[in-house]
């Protein structure tokens, strides 16, 4: 495992930008001009909120049981010299289901259309995890898997080999131990090289479904592009439509699919931010 | 932003390709089937566990000994998952009420007794207005010194032990426990977990009903929230069951027989939430309660100093803080009433004497009344309101130096001036009882209100708890009343 931050002086290492929490600028609340928007998902007390709460030095309340954060939450960080705008998402299962907490996460990482999405991962409970994994995968190109817990996996001698993880999902994978700040440059790192273009990710997509439904996806995807070009995850709509999703079916109804369009995700969601804002200040 | 390209049809037209893709979605879901969606979710599922599979080496043999393991069937077990659980939460309550003594009598004794004549002092020396050093000092500074003295130390004892029984993994326990008696009441299982939230405050915890995904559970964990006591509520809880109930025993008996009292009437609101979930799934809110699963998550030893300090800053000091807020306008306002006179008689003296009638047939009073009255904003100021009014209403004369004034808050001070009041354990035992059964505070019918976007379950869920505070310490009156007859 790589994830100790202890880097004896002298060590080439210890000079290595990513081993610098220093280059870390905890912003707060502040998100003015930000230049990317990072959100976190994941399976619910997976960390998320643990680690937001590194990253913008924040105290999001915390705590050991699924179901804790049921509305975004925003902040801001500064990391190489660019600034961060993260939401911190409700955990969820599946980007398929219909409670409200689920909806605002799948909501934020479809419309909200942020730069970099972490997906935080419990390396104790992989399996069911990877699940959540490759759907959020399903939407969008750009994400770092943080594989959270990992000194709770060491205690129950179970060892992750992220570089097959990383290989197999096609995008960066950083163990971490986020309670105690392990693997949080390293994740900075990867969240900074994945924005700026450096990390290009080839995420893993379902390749292997029936023959009939890959050409039903097809046609859909052809019209979907016609009448809404530049759409991003055009393929995960045409699946949401197949399937009979009625968010989905209401978006394209009252033309709400353009704005998946739109360059500014801080734009999209108002009644979403207002919503927590309320909450934040009730 | 559609109309940008060559091969964009014209504005008018996308309706109609909106509604060309809906009816080819529609066609083609005909041809593929419904097995669609399980289609796609099994391959996720092949694809996570292969991807997994190749991952992750699990440990040779498993560890005999499961230390988590053998904690859940303790604390989850039939026979004694209840009993730990009403024996965890007396200890906390009793080393909240025992260890918040001390403190509290301090802090009384700094800013009643040391800090209020100094002030007194130099108000007269630089010579304010009476009526501005009556404003000032003898009501926003003392019922902020109440708040203060009466608030502060069970607080910051009680918040930090909770947050460490959250944060070493309990509370999901706890649900798991009650969510069976949810399920056999019409509700959500996920309730408990909302519940649990309302312990801390019922605004947060109605917003974190969104976890439940039935329109018609998630309203009933709305309305039943309230019934989860919460952070202003606990203090007075706690100080009316130190006085009254612990008084009762010998001293070193005093503290578990308090702490007792108070886990019983917490209990009483987890009793009267399973009621009023069961009464209303079977009139208003009729319907089948939906399964879910709840994932017991491992036991984590508790970041203790972190957790010490994010309950101080975040919990307390928040807390704290509001009451302030709202104590400052109160005081003023309590001052006011109490000095501005008709006819020789203050406002608040014809308020409270309107009220007693009314309150007495509740085994209560018109100064408790009048107190949740003025609490509306926030239940944190019941108590210093209940005692500036009693002194006031008592003949100022023998405890301060004008009316609405408070000297002395060590608890013996405290137990005589009520008892001159006129309070009886009865009235202790049904201020504990409404303080747990009455109307949500106004933030919390605002954010029901933001929540559910109905100002008929609004209404419901403010005025239902408040019909019942009133019904349970009706009958409790006239039974108690009943057998002293008797006796």
């Amino acid at each position: 495992m790589t994830t100790s931050v202890k880097i004896p002086a002298g060590h080439n290492c210890a000079t290595c930008p990513a081993h610098n929490l220093g280059n870390l600028t905890k912003l707060g609340i502040n998100m003015e001009n930000w230049d990317y928007v990072v959100a976190l998902a994941g399976n619910p007390n997976t960390g998320k909120s643990t680690i937001f709460n590194a990253l913008t030095g924040l105290r999001q309340h915390t705590g050991n049981w699924p179901g804790k954060t049921v509305t975004r939450a925003e902040g801001g960080f500064e990391f190489g010299g660019h600034r961060y705008k993260i939401v911190d998402l409700p955990g969820t299962y599946s980007l398929l289901s219909t409670s409200l907490d689920e909806e605002v996460a799948r909501n934020f990482i479809l419309f909200g259309q942020p730069d970099v999405t972490i997906i935080v991962a419990d390396a104790t409970r992989l399996e069911r995890n990877l699940n959540l994994v490759l759907q959020v995968l399903e939407i969008t190109d750009r994400a770092v898997v943080a594989l959270n817990l990992m000194d709770e996996a060491r205690r129950h001698g179970i060892t992750v080999d992220e570089r097959s993880l990383a290989r197999d999902l096609g995008v960066p994978v950083i163990p971490t131990a986020a309670r105690s700040r392990q693997g949080v440059p390293e994740l900075l790192q990867a969240v900074n090289d994945v924005a700026t273009g450096e990390y290009v990710c080839k995420p893993h997509r379902i390749k292997n479904e029936p023959p009939a439904l890959k050409s039903a996806i097809r046609a859909l995807v052809e019209q979907l592009e016609i009448a809404f070009p530049g759409l991003p995850n055009v393929r995960w709509v045409a699946l949401r439509l197949l399937d009979g999703d009625q968010r989905i079916i209401e978006a394209v109804k009252r033309g709400e699919l353009g704005d998946l369009t739109r360059d500014d995700p801080g734009q999209t969601n108002g009644d979403l931010v207002l919503q927590l804002q309320e909450v934040q200040h009730a | 932003m559609l109309n940008t390209g060559q091969m964009n049809p014209p504005d008018n037209a996308l309706p109609n390709a909106a509604q060309d893709i809906l009816d080819t979605a529609n066609r083609l879901r005909w041809e593929v089937g419904n097995s669609a969606h399980e289609k796609i979710v099994e391959t996720i599922y092949t694809d996570a566990a292969r991807i997994a599979d190749r991952a992750v080496v699990y440990p040779d043999t498993p560890p005999r000994f499961n230390l988590d393991r053998t904690i859940d069937h303790l604390v989850t077990s039939r026979i004694w998952g209840f009993p730990l659980m009403i024996l965890l939460f007396t200890l906390v309550f009793w080393i909240t009420i025992v260890g918040a003594n001390y403190p509290s009598a301090f802090l009384s004794w700094l800013l009643l007794d040391e800090v209020y004549p100094l002030l007194k002092e130099g108000s007269a020396f630089i010579g304010l207005p009476w009526w501005l050093d009556g404003l000032l000092l003898d009501g926003m500074y003392l019922a902020t010194a109440w708040v203060i003295a009466v608030m502060l130390p069970p607080m910051a004892i009680f918040f930090p032990l909770f947050t460490l029984l959250e944060d070493f993994g309990y509370l999901p326990r706890v649900a798991f426990n009650l969510d069976n008696i949810f399920k056999k009441s019409g509700a959500h299982g996920k309730q408990s977990l909302s519940m649990m939230m309302g312990f801390g405050c019922n605004a947060a915890g109605v917003v974190s009903t969104r976890v439940i995904d039935s329109p018609r559970e998630r309203l009933i964990a709305i309305i039943t929230n309230n019934f989860a006591l919460c952070n202003g509520r606990w203090p007075t809880q706690i100080l009316i069951a130190t006085l009254f109930v612990g008084a009762l025993v010998p001293a070193y008996l005093g503290g578990i027989i308090s702490a007792l009292a108070v886990v019983g009437v917490a209990m009483l609101g987890v009793l009267m939430s399973f009621a009023v979930s069961w009464s209303l799934s079977r009139t208003w809110l009729k319907g089948e309660a939906s399964t879910f699963s709840l994932e017991l998550p491992p036991y984590r030893p508790p970041r203790f100093w972190q957790t010490i300090y994010t309950s101080l800053i975040d919990r307390t000091i928040y807390v704290l803080w509001r009451a302030i807020v709202f104590a400052l306008p109160a005081g003023a306002a309590i001052w006011l009433i109490a000095n501005i006179t008709i006819g020789g008689t203050s406002l608040a003296a014809y308020m409270v004497n309107f009220l007693n009638p009314l309150g007495l047939i509740f085994g209560l009073n018109g100064v408790i009344l009048l107190a949740y009255v003025v609490a509306i904003p926030a239940n944190e100021i019941v108590i210093p309101t209940v005692l500036m009014l009693t002194v006031l209403m008592t003949g100022a004369s023998q405890y301060g130096a004008g009316a609405g004034v408070m000297f002395e808050a060590s608890h013996q001070e405290t137990m005589t001036l009520l008892q001159a009041g006129g309070w009886t354990l009865l009235t202790a035992v049904n201020l504990m009882l409404f303080s747990l059964l009455h109307n949500p505070c106004s933030t919390t019918i605002y954010t029901i209100y933001k929540e559910t976007g109905s100002r008929r379950w609004t209404t419901v869920a403010a005025l239902l708890p408040l019909v019942m505070g009133f019904a349970v310490t009706f009958i409790v009156a006239q039974v108690w009343r009943l057998f002293s007859l008797m006796g």
